[in-house]
């Protein structure tokens, strides 16, 4: 792993910064992310990790460069985003609830267009992944309960087919259990050779899967670090307090 | 089990009666023949709001723009032009589609209170012009003695047959919304209903599809509005204003937005409702506003969704997924 990291990055975010009307919400930000690695993004509330994933897609407008696999994303386009296989969960899950989880699913795979083969071999993989939202195809998605919802949104975004997935909150309201189990989920898919950068709030478990870790506050990129570095939530805090 | 069963036998029974009515009027004729007749117009004009409105989540309050243009340009093609009705239809709502295309495309990148701004204007824009462009609209006065509905100097010699056919057409436009709402069209109108951001997130062109809505919703508008010139034989600036818009608008949410069935449920209530309460009198109006109020509070999603609200309420918290959260 380490030879891979020490080459050219797959990811690569450069000087990306975003306002929101007069709120600067990220501060132009570097981050890197190796072929096939888990990067996360830990950070309080207000921090810009959500931000710096709706910026790298291009839904929220700023400036600044990312780089995926040698080519320039365009920026403002998440349509073109996606098709380059970086693909969003997004915070809140941003499923469609009046919609059934099968739709939901199929919607995931949208840009295949009518490559039926292609959709029902994505969607048993991720039927293997989440035997829950097999039993639940015809359910609508609105009344699934919340972690059965995240595996939704997980699973439609792996509808998709990406590359590198970009993950916002993943546990954000799930029970501890829950959000153990959804997050070794995504261990799996990251040893299966996945690409991932993992904003969440729950340092320990973020840090149990992830090679390295980037720390945010207000708005930039405070640390860069590697899980033996945080042992507990107090040097978490340490580097959060030093920035400020 | 029991309560699919018996909200399938209460839907079987809304369809009958509706069919009775139909079934009614034909052999009645007389009033009731007409105001089916213009519930039946009225609900192909929504069946199109409910495209944008219903299944894309944006806001129009312009659709009358829509008809207005269908309506004259058959109008005038077959008054002052001598067309047939079969060949000014047609290119009624086609001027109304490219109209949508080149409006839709700069507009519909406002998104909530200013695009509903921006369409009302359209509306206001185009009745303006229907007033004041009066060598070829006729102004306030209007243009009257439009052919009936026909083809190959064929038409349709009285009012029942005007409404079979209204009806026909009634039936084609929501077997297409159907269709369409089932479709990858469909969904993807959908997933911008639900979240744009989520929708573009995936891949889905939200530009694109926002002004194909658009441009169907306008399709739709157009052809109502063409029937209406041709069923009623008489077009004028305050048919298209911006009555037709609020009617349009309480058929929608009392029938049920983005329900295949809403608008066809809307508009019957909505057209039959001001009848029902003709007896009252002076108190017509309060007791039209009172039932309105009264579908609002029970029914907020429409009457379309009554069915649905007590199967869920049947099924209980059976119906919705455990887990822990």
């Amino acid at each position: 792993m380490s030879n891979e990291l020490s080459a050219a990055p797959w990811l690569s975010v450069e000087g990306l910064s975003a306002r929101y009307g007069k709120v600067e919400a990220l501060r132009p930000v570097d981050i890197t992310l190796a072929r096939g690695e888990l990067v996360a993004v830990l950070g309080p509330n207000g921090a810009g990790k959500s931000t710096l994933l709706r910026a790298i897609m291009g839904l929220t407008p700023g400036n600044g460069r990312v780089w995926f696999d040698g080519a320039e994303l365009p920026r403002g386009d998440a349509q073109a985003v996606t098709t380059r296989g970086v693909i969003l969960v997004p915070e809140g899950r941003g499923i469609f609830g009046p919609m059934t989880v099968r739709e939901n699913l199929d919607l995931g795979a949208y840009l295949l267009g009518n490559q039926r083969g292609e959709m029902m071999a994505r969607l048993e993989r991720v039927f293997a992944l989440f035997p829950r939202l097999q039993d639940r195809q015809s359910q609508l998605a609105g009344s699934l309960s919340g972690g059965e919802q995240q595996m939704l949104a997980i699973g439609r975004a792996l509808m998709a087919g990406p590359r590198l997935l970009l993950l916002d909150e993943p546990s954000l309201g799930l029970a501890p259990r829950l959000a153990a189990e959804i997050l070794d989920t995504l261990g799996q898919l990251n040893r299966a050779g996945l690409g991932i950068l993992l904003v969440e709030q729950r340092a320990p478990l973020a840090l149990k899967l992830a090679t390295r870790a980037y720390l945010m506050a207000v708005g930039r990129v405070v640390a860069e670090v590697t899980p033996d570095q945080i042992a507990s939530p107090h040097d978490l805090a340490r580097y959060y307090f030093a920035a400020a | 089990m029991a309560g699919f069963r018996l909200s399938g036998i209460a839907a079987t029974l809304c369809w009958l009666a509706g069919a009775a009515l139909v079934g009614y009027a034909f052999v009645s004729g007389g009033y009731l023949v007409t105001v089916l007749g213009f519930a039946a117009l009225y609900a192909i004009f929504v069946t199109g709001l409910n495209f944008f409105m219903g299944y894309t989540g944006q806001v129009s309050f312009g659709q009358n723009a829509f008809a207005a243009i269908g309506g004259y340009t058959s109008a005038v093609l077959t008054t002052a032009f001598k067309w047939p009705v079969f060949a000014a239809m047609p290119l009624g709502i086609a001027a109304a589609a490219l109209l949508a295309l080149l409006i839709g495309y700069p507009t519909l990148r406002l998104r909530g209170h200013y695009l509903a701004m921006a369409t009302l204007a359209l509306g206001m824009i185009v009745q303006e012009i229907a007033v004041q462009w009066d060598s070829v609209t006729m102004g306030y006065t209007g243009i009257a003695a439009i052919a009936p509905l026909g083809a190959f100097g064929w038409e349709l010699p009285h009012e029942r047959a005007q409404l079979a056919a209204l009806l026909a057409a009634l039936a084609l436009a929501v077997w297409v919304s159907s269709r369409l709402k089932h479709s990858r069209l469909g969904h993807a109108l959908a997933a911008i209903a639900g979240s744009e951001d989520a929708a573009r997130a995936l891949g889905i062109d939200v530009a694109r599809y926002k002004l194909i809505a658009f441009v169907i919703a306008a399709v739709y508008a157009a052809f109502a509005g063409a029937l209406f010139a041709h069923h009623v034989g008489f077009v004028s600036p305050e048919v298209f204003g911006l009555h037709m818009v609020v009617l349009g608008f309480t058929m929608l949410y009392v029938g049920g937005i983005g329900s295949v069935y809403g608008p066809l449920i809307g508009a019957l209530i909505i057209s039959l409702l001001p009848e029902t309460f003709r007896s009252f009198k002076d108190y017509q109006d309060l007791a039209y506003g009172v039932a309105l109020i009264v579908i609002l509070i029970y029914a907020p999603k429409g009457l379309s969704s009554l069915m649905r609200m007590w199967r869920a309420r049947k099924a209980g918290p059976a119906g919705v997924s455990g887990g822990g959260k």
